[in-house]
């Protein structure tokens, strides 16, 4: 078509298929995308900004709300980033503890995946089933942490509590059921022939490509990358569990589907295999310059007292150097460079959003395909606007 | 190949490059200076034994008022050897450094980004504009000297107390 004759069409920021405030402008030929520019930066709250004012405890809350479909996976993240500065180990139990919520908190991510990336393609039903079984997780969370969404249950150090026998029953009776679930939704979706082909061929890129454009996660997991941080660089006793990294062959959207569809199970059992082999002993590390002092000890020794006021008062002093940690968030690796000075607050904190990431690659994606496989194709990539605008 | 390999083998093929290097909790850190920095960045992508493919994060750290103010931090990292390495790089206010979007395409918003939050202009990128922010903001949120509250737009502050003039 001779220059001029494109249109120019305005999707979002108030898109219900951008997953949030993403606006993409849209240069269009007929009904195909020739060009496109994404604009984020809606929600930019300055989280990396706000945590420079804050000590160490206290960024935790913030992270939930980088990623609010998988919030424990963020404090997980940033957990373990101070803790690798500071040098300290947190104890088995703990870690295990950690592991569970982390993965409940990736099924939580891929359900809300699941069910509006099929609600975007037409699919309405799926949501209302990942929806339910989302509310069994909300539940263990409200149980442990008091929050259904954002818990913040984890510590610089450990976890905040140790958990409650009611939290155990429930994991139980959610890895009872929820290999039906996962049935029900394959079911649903996986041979059914309207999402095959509103699936299969679209938005394919190739490996090489895909790490070239620092694709991470199920993303990069469906170009064929055996990829997974957890495996890569097994942090928090992943090396204890058995668990397998899926991957696809294509790099489409239906891949890039039944790679988090297979996580769905993969997850499942490393939450079994972890509530089923849970640790004895504390749920914090024993270290009176990270966390408070025994209360004990507070009582009777007047230098557990001024840690314990210390700590209070200021929160754990890290030294001057810096750390890069990565986990394998629900969305991708989600990395934190941390870099402090010396006092009890971070002097910068970055934090490496893989939504971020793959979101800059849609350029790459969107050309040339039809403009109803755009939605697909962003669904397809799981893009969360809380972590991509930070 | 281990940290003490990835040093070597960098040094064997560009002596002059690394003006420092330290190893904290197993990463190993390398400070370079700028002198031909696309051709050792591209060196460390495109080497057989090094191999970063992977251009996992680019961070901009501002260390005001010491001099060079700022840096820039590529963290590196090989998929096929699941090695980290990462490369420092000290910024003067104002100065330019090259844009690596050419070696490792995910750098296109990674680098906008630091611009937008610190300022640092990168030579050679196709399209530096602001990227979290709005287009006509005003100053780098990530810069020490811009006030945590936000700028009340309508009135001039001064970065040295960064207080409302």
């Amino acid at each position: 078509m001779a220059e001029g004759k494109t249109m120019v069409l305005n999707m979002g920021p108030h898109h219900p298929a951008t997953h949030g405030v993403l606006r993409l402008v849209l240069e269009l030929d007929g009904e195909t995308v020739v060009k496109v520019t994404p604009h984020i930066g809606q929600l930019h709250r300055g989280i990396e900004k706000i945590a420079e004012s804050m000590n160490y405890q206290q960024v935790i809350p913030l992270t939930d709300r980088l990623d609010y479909t998988a919030a424990s996976l963020n404090n997980l993240g940033y957990c373990m980033t101070v803790e690798k500065l500071l040098g300290i180990e947190v104890p088995k139990r703990a870690q295990y503890i950690r592991v569970i919520m982390g993965e409940l908190a990736r099924i939580m991510g891929h359900h809300l995946w699941l069910g509006s990336h099929a609600l975007d393609i037409g699919a309405m039903t799926v949501v209302f089933y990942t929806f339910r079984d989302r509310e069994m997780i909300m539940n263990i969370n409200e149980e442990l942490s008091g929050y259904r969404l954002t818990p913040s249950f984890l510590r610089v150090g450990g976890v905040a509590k140790d958990i409650t026998p009611d939290f155990i029953k429930y994991v139980r009776e959610f890895v009872q059921w929820f290999p039906k679930a996962v049935d029900g939704y394959n079911t649903l979706l996986t041979d059914n022939i309207i999402w095959r082909k509103r699936t299969m061929g679209i938005g394919p890129i190739a490996a090489e490509e895909a790490i070239n454009y620092g694709f991470t996660g199920p993303s990069l997991r469906g170009s064929g990358v055996a990829y997974d941080v957890r495996k890569a660089a097994p942090y928090c006793s992943y090396e204890d569990f058995d668990f397998k990294i899926p991957i696809g062959e294509n790099g489409d959207v239906y891949d890039r589907y039944l790679v988090r569809m297979e996580e769905f199970t993969q997850s499942l059992a490393i939450i079994e295999q972890a509530i089923e082999n849970l640790p004895e002993g504390p749920v914090t590390v024993d270290n009176p310059w990270v966390l408070n002092p025994n209360l004990d000890d507070v009582m009777q020794d007047i230098s557990a007292l001024i840690r314990r006021f210390k700590i209070q008062c200021e929160g754990p002093q890290v030294p001057a150097e810096e750390v890069y940690q990565a986990v394998e968030g629900s969305k991708g690796e989600l990395g934190y460079y941390l870099v402090g000075d010396g006092t009890a607050q971070p002097y910068r904190l970055k934090i490496r959003s893989p939504c971020f990431i793959l979101t800059s690659a849609l350029p790459r994606l969107l050309a040339g395909v039809m403009l109803a496989d755009v939605i697909s194709i962003i669904g397809s990539i799981d893009i969360v606007l809380g972590e991509i605008d930070r | 190949m281990d940290n003490a390999g990835v040093v070597a083998r960098i040094k064997s093929s560009f002596p002059k490059q690394i003006i420092a290097e330290s190893e904290f909790r197993g990463e190993q850190r390398i400070t370079i200076n700028k002198d031909a920095m696309l051709t050792f960045m591209r060196f460390l992508h495109d080497d057989e034994e090094l191999n970063y493919d992977f251009l996992c994060d680019i961070v901009g750290v501002d260390y005001r008022p010491r001099k060079p103010r700022f840096e820039v931090v590529y963290v590196l990292f090989s998929m096929r050897d699941f090695h980290r390495l990462v490369v420092k790089l000290p910024v003067e206010e104002g100065e330019e450094i090259p844009s690596v979007i050419d070696i490792w395409k995910t750098a296109d918003w990674q680098e906008r980004e630091v611009f937008d939050m610190l300022g640092i202009r990168f030579e050679g990128h196709p399209d530096l504009r602001r990227i979290l922010t709005w287009d006509d903001f005003d100053g780098h949120p990530l810069r020490k000297d811009f006030p945590l509250l936000g700028k009340d737009f309508d009135k001039k502050f001064d970065p040295d107390t960064i207080k409302v003039v």
